[in-house]
């Protein structure tokens, strides 16, 4: 494999409970730039994102980091890795301030002021010491994407970050992904709407799914 | 790669650190949400308040049956809080974002075991002569009671980890978790009521106690593993 995308994928299938979901994905991206996964409602958008989250295994292919095996690399992988899903991993107990500063933990960053700042810059800076059931679902939206104000990660994975957002949430995302970017970032993305932020790649898994 | 990340995490305050903010995180998360967390220990009291009723308020018979109540009723309402260990992690993605930490999750998950035995097991153990003044215990097995209970209780624990941690994606209200459970614990129970029957009858109780420290033991170091092993493969 060439060693000049930050993240490539060869031949990829999965199955589940012996269903083939989708087959033959191959698809790669250097860094800087986005990875847009297209497809129809129960393609697999979220399954192929999944695996390379590594929390879902191939049942054949291979996914290359870096150039070297993923399964080779898993730790560094991992440690460079930002995945968001559709389930924020938010404690509603917790404030916002509380559940942002426990996700920049878990990546080693321990600063509270970058965690406030991050939350003032996504808008929240009112509610910050609020628990978070008593925020809205955009606003519960906007926290755990604060954490892509906070991130040093390479790759970042994001399902349907912007579902729940107002037009202002969306551009704040814009606008981290384009800085992202800049530092040589990558994204690969599901999503219905546009967010065109640099330079894209659009994957259909139209044809892969089955 | 991976060997050099094991001895790095093993060696480096980043094993302590998931550690000690696992612990304190679920801690912080008990205290949130307090009506949950005291719900086993209400348990453990009610039902414990029904067996002078049902029985009979005669010392006599009531002191007999006291070790084995306890020990009973103790572990029911471990039992009733044990799915909490994970549920919540599994519902919220947090659980998810554990398995992709680039990090030994097995410690973590150790953390939690030690935060969920804080919140259930050490509360009952501290309750549990009150309760045993209820049901005439006789004075000297207090600290078997106590003793046998705080060992007991963090075996069923981390046990109940491995349960919960395979249980965790099917959702709640299941019957599987007590029906996996409930035969590893078993050895405990019994350990736990002869420690505590040994006390009362003045026998020498230490022998059935430091098998259950072995238990205990035994529990610590492999059912993080179990756990790891078994969230890796049914959370997703």
């Amino acid at each position: 494999m060439p060693n000049d995308y930050l993240i490539s994928v060869n031949d990829l299938c999965f199955e589940r409970d012996s269903l083939k979901l989708f087959g033959d994905v191959s698809l790669c991206l250097s860094a800087g730039e986005i990875l847009l996964l297209e497809g129809p409602n129960g393609c697999g958008k979220t399954t192929l994102l999944r695996l390379l989250t590594t929390l879902l295994k191939p049942t054949s292919g291979n996914v290359y980091y870096c150039g070297e095996l993923l399964d080779k690399v898993r730790y560094q992988y991992l440690a460079d890795m930002l995945y968001i899903g559709h389930q924020s991993a938010i404690k509603l107990a917790l404030s916002a301030e509380e559940n942002l500063t426990w996700m920049a933990a878990s990546e080693g960053l321990h600063e509270p002021q970058m965690v406030r700042d991050a939350l003032q810059r996504m808008g929240l800076g009112r509610v910050y010491d609020l628990p978070c059931h008593q925020l809205s679902a955009g606003q519960m939206r906007r926290v755990a994407l604060s954490r892509l104000a906070l991130s040093r990660c390479r790759l970042w994975l994001l399902d349907e970050p912007l579902a729940a957002l107002d037009a202002e949430g969306i551009e704040l995302i814009k606008s981290c992904v384009r800085k992202h970017l800049d530092r040589q970032g990558a994204v690969i993305l599901v999503s219905h709407q546009d967010l065109a932020a640099g330079p894209m790649r659009k994957y259909d898994l139209k044809e892969n799914c089955f | 790669m991976i060997l050099k990340k094991i001895v790095f995490n093993v060696n480096g305050v980043a094993a302590v650190r998931g550690f000690s903010d696992y612990v304190k995180r679920d801690l912080q998360l008990a205290y949130r949400s307090l009506g949950d967390t005291v719900a086993p220990l209400i348990f453990f009291t009610m039902v414990c308040t029904l067996v002078p009723l049902g029985l009979s308020p005669d010392t006599q018979r009531l002191s007999e049956v006291a070790p084995s109540m306890l020990w009973i009723m103790a572990l029911l309402s471990t039992l009733l809080s044990i799915e909490r260990i994970f549920i919540h992690d599994y519902e919220d993605g947090s659980l998810e974002q554990l398995l992709i930490a680039p990090q030994l999750i097995e410690i973590p998950i150790l953390g939690k075991i030690v935060a969920h035995w804080l919140v259930t097991g050490l509360p009952l153990t501290l309750m549990s002569p009150l309760l045993g003044l209820m049901l005439s215990l006789p004075g000297s097995a207090y600290p078997a009671l106590l003793l046998s209970l705080a060992i007991g209780t963090a075996y069923l624990s981390a046990v109940g980890a491995v349960g919960a941690s395979l249980t965790v994606s099917l959702g709640r209200g299941g019957l599987l978790l007590p029906l996996l459970v409930v035969p590893l614990y078993m050895p405990i129970i019994i350990f736990g009521t002869a420690t505590v029957t040994f006390a009362v009858d003045a026998m020498q109780w230490l022998g059935p106690l430091a098998a259950m420290g072995a238990m205990l033991c035994a529990a610590i170091a492999l059912c993080p593993l179990a756990a790891a092993a078994a969230l890796r493969f049914s959370s997703i």
